[in-house]
C-alpha cells in the first residue's frame, strides 16, 4: 500500500513542481519517487499476502512482482524523457505527472482482489493516457489517435461493466474470494455467469488489444509521441494481462472447459493477423504496433495452459518484451530525430554511423523474435512448455509457424541497419548520454535473463 | 425506502435484465454505426446507464447494497471520462472544424 500511496503523492509533487517552475527537478525528483516505490514494493516481499481494505487490494507475490516491473519500465522511459519532451510541448511537469498517475492505475490493476478496485484501476490508466496521447495539440495523427483511443476505451469499459454486473447478478458479490466460492460451490451455475465471463473476456481483449479488438492499436500507437506509445505498449499491457490472469486463475479454473475454445480461437485469430499485417509494414513504428498485437496472443498462452507455472512465465516474457520495446523505441526516437522518418530506410546504415544504438537494437529485434541466449527466447520457451504440458499441438504448431514468421520482419531492420548504405543527407547526432546508460542498461538486462532466466524466477 | 424495494422487486427480474440489455445493445449500435463523435459519445453513456440501472436492479432484488456503491463508482469514473473526451473532442474541432469521425482518416495502413 505504501508504494501506491508514494505514487499518488509523487504524482501532486511534480505538479507543484511545474507550478513553481523548477523544470530541473522534474526528473530528480520523479527518479527518486519511483526507487521509493519499488523499496516499498521489496519490502513487503516477504509479507503475508492477504486480501487488504475490506478485500480491496491484495499485495501477493504476483502483483508485487509485476508491479516492480512496471515501476522499473516506467523509470527507463522516464530517463528516455529528458530531452524528448523538450521538443514537443512545453507542458513538463504534467506529462510527468500524467505518467506517474498511469502507473499507478496499473498498480492498481495488478493487485486488485474486487472488481471495483480493477475498474478503478482500469480507468485511471486509461483517462491519464487519453491526455497522454493527444499531448501534441496541433498535430493531426496525433489528435486522431488521442480520439480513436479515447472512443474505443470508453466502449471496451462497457463491456467490462455488463460483464461484471452480470456476474454479480448471478453470484451477489464483487470480491474475488467470494467468487471463487461460489464458482466452487454452486451446483448449477447462473446462464448470466456465463454472459458475464464471455463479456468481461471482450472487455480485456480490447484492453490488451488482442484480434478481432485489435483495431485501435495500430492508429493509437502510431499516432501517439513515440515515448508514451513505448510507455503504451509496456506498462500499460502488462498491467492488463495481470488483471486477465488473476482472473482466471483465482476464479475461473473450475469452467476451464467453457472458455478455453473461446480463448483459443482469439489466440490463433491474434497471431495471424498480427504477424501478416506486421509483415506489409513500411513504417518501423507501425510494424512495432502489429508486432505488439502478436505478443499479446503470445502472452494469452500463459492463460490457456493456466497453472503453477504460468506467472513466472509471463512475467519472464513481460520483461523481455518491455525492455525490448523500450530499447526499439529509444533507437527510433534517435533515429527519427536525425532523419526525421519512421521507414525502414530510415535505419540504413546506422552500424556504420552509430555501432552501438545498432548492437543493442540488434539485441532488443533478437529478443523479440526469440533467438536464443535471450530474454525473449526464454519467454517464448517457458509458455510453449507449458502449453506443451497441456497437449495443445495445434496451437503450438501454430504458434512456432508465426515466430518463424516474427523472425523475418524484425531481422528487416537488422539487415537494413548493417548491409544497406545510407543516404547521404543524415545528419550527426549526438546520442544523450542518459539515452546511453537506458540503452545499454536494457540491453545488458536482455541479455542476463537470457541466459540466467533464474536470476529472475527466484522472484517467484 | 422499504416501500420502494418492494416496488422494484413488483417487476420480475428478468424484464430489468431483458430491458437492460436491449439499452446497450442500442448504446453498442450507436457507436458502431453513427458518425458524430458527439452522438457516439450519448450512445457510449447509454451503455454505461443501462450497467447501472441493471446494477441498482439486481441490488435491490438481493438486499445488497454493494451493487449501488457500485454505481456510484461507475457514475464518478464516467465523469471524469467524459470530461476528458470532451476536451479531446475540442481539441480535434479545432483542427479541423468538423466533429465528423470521418474527417479524421489519417492514420491507415
Amino acid at each position: 500500500m505504501g508504494a501506491i500511496i508514494t505514487l499518488c503523492i509523487l504524482g501532486i509533487v511534480v505538479l507543484y513542481l511545474g507550478l513553481f517552475k523548477a523544470k530541473n527537478a522534474l526528473l530528480p525528483v520523479t527518479l527518486l519517487g519511483l526507487v521509493v516505490t519499488v523499496g516499498f514494493l521489496v519490502a513487503g516481499w516477504n509479507n503475508e499476502a492477504l486480501p487488504q481494505f475490506h478485500g480491496m487490494v491484495i499485495f501477493d507475490r504476483l502483483a508485487l512482482s509485476f508491479s516492480i516491473l512496471c515501476v522499473i519500465v516506467t523509470g527507463l522511459v522516464m530517463l528516455l524523457s529528458k530531452e524528448y519532451f523538450k521538443n514537443i510541448s512545453t507542458y513538463l511537469s504534467e506529462y510527468f505527472c500524467l505518467i506517474i498517475f498511469s502507473l499507478l492505475g496499473a498498480l492498481l490493476v495488478n493487485s486488485y482482489h474486487n472488481f471495483a478496485m480493477l475498474f478503478i484501476g482500469i480507468e485511471v490508466m486509461s483517462v491519464a493516457l487519453y491526455i497522454l496521447v493527444g499531448i501534441r495539440k496541433t498535430d493531426l495523427a496525433s489528435n486522431e489517435a488521442a480520439l480513436k483511443y479515447f472512443l474505443m476505451g470508453a466502449f471496451s469499459t462497457g463491456f467490462l461493466l455488463f460483464g461484471i454486473t452480470l456476474l454479480y447478478g448471478a453470484s451477489g458479490t464483487f470480491d474475488l474470494t467470494e467468487l471463487q466460492a461460489y464458482v466452487q460451490t454452486s451446483s448449477d451455475i447462473s446462464p448470466l455467469f456465463y454472459g458475464g465471463v464471455l463479456l468481461l473476456l471482450c472487455g480485456l481483449c480490447f484492453k490488451v488489444g488482442a484480434a478481432p479488438f485489435h483495431f485501435w492499436t495500430p492508429d493509437v500507437y502510431d499516432g501517439a509521441p513515440i515515448l508514451i506509445t513505448s510507455f503504451m505498449s509496456t506498462v500499460v499491457k502488462v498491467a492488463s494481462f495481470v488483471g486477465f490472469l488473476r482472473l482466471f486463475s483465482t476464479v475461473l479454473i473450475p469452467l476451464h472447459d467453457f472458455w478455453t475454445p473461446v480463448l483459443l480461437t482469439i489466440i490463433i485469430i491474434t497471431l495471424f493477423v498480427g504477424n501478416i499485417t506486421a509483415l506489409l509494414q513500411s513504417s518501423f513504428k507501425r510494424m512495432m504496433a502489429y508486432s505488439s498485437i502478436s505478443h499479446a496472443g503470445y502472452m494469452l498462452f500463459a492463460i490457456v495452459s493456466i497453472g503453477a507455472m504460468s506467472a513466472s512465465g509471463m512475467l519472464v516474457y513481460a520483461a523481455a518484451y518491455s525492455l525490448a520495446s523500450v530499447i526499439a523505441f529509444g533507437v527510433l526516437i534517435l533515429v527519427k530525430r536525425s532523419t526525421g522518418s519512421e521507414s525502414f530506410e530510415s535505419f540504413n546504415g546506422l552500424a556504420k554511423r552509430e555501432p552501438m544504438l545498432a548492437l543493442v537494437l540488434t539485441i532488443a529485434m533478437l529478443s523479440l523474435a526469440g533467438i536464443p541466449l535471450t530474454a525473449g527466447f526464454m519467454g517464448k520457451f517457458m509458455l510453449f512448455n507449458n502449453v506443451m504440458g497441456s497437449y495443445n499441438i495445434t496451437l503450438l504448431i501454430l504458434a512456432v509457424i508465426n515466430a518463424a514468421v516474427g523472425v523475418y520482419y524484425y531481422l528487416h531492420v537488422v539487415v537494413n541497419m548493417y548491409f544497406r548504405k545510407a543516404e547521404e543527407d543524415v545528419m550527426e547526432q549526438h546520442v544523450p548520454a542518459s539515452y546511453k546508460i537506458v540503452l545499454v542498461g536494457a540491453a545488458v538486462l536482455t541479455l542476463i535473463i537470457g541466459v540466467y532466466p533464474d536470476s529472475i524466477l527466484g522472484f517467484l | 425506502m422499504e416501500n420502494i424495494v418492494t416496488q422494484i422487486q413488483g417487476v420480475p427480474l428478468n424484464h430489468y435484465i431483458i430491458f437492460c440489455s436491449i439499452i446497450f445493445a442500442i448504446g453498442v449500435t450507436g457507436v458502431l454505426i453513427r458518425r458524430n463523435v458527439i452522438i457516439i459519445m450519448m450512445s457510449i453513456e447509454l451503455m454505461l446507464n443501462a450497467v447501472n440501472l441493471l446494477l441498482a436492479a439486481f441490488s435491490a432484488y438481493r438486499g445488497d447494497p454493494t451493487g449501488q456503491v457500485f454505481v456510484f463508482f461507475i457514475m464518478a469514473l464516467a465523469a471524469a471520462e467524459v470530461a476528458v473526451g470532451l476536451a479531446i473532442i475540442i481539441m480535434v474541432y479545432r483542427n479541423t472544424k468538423s466533429v465528423d469521425i470521418e474527417s479524421l482518416s489519417k492514420l491507415r495502413w
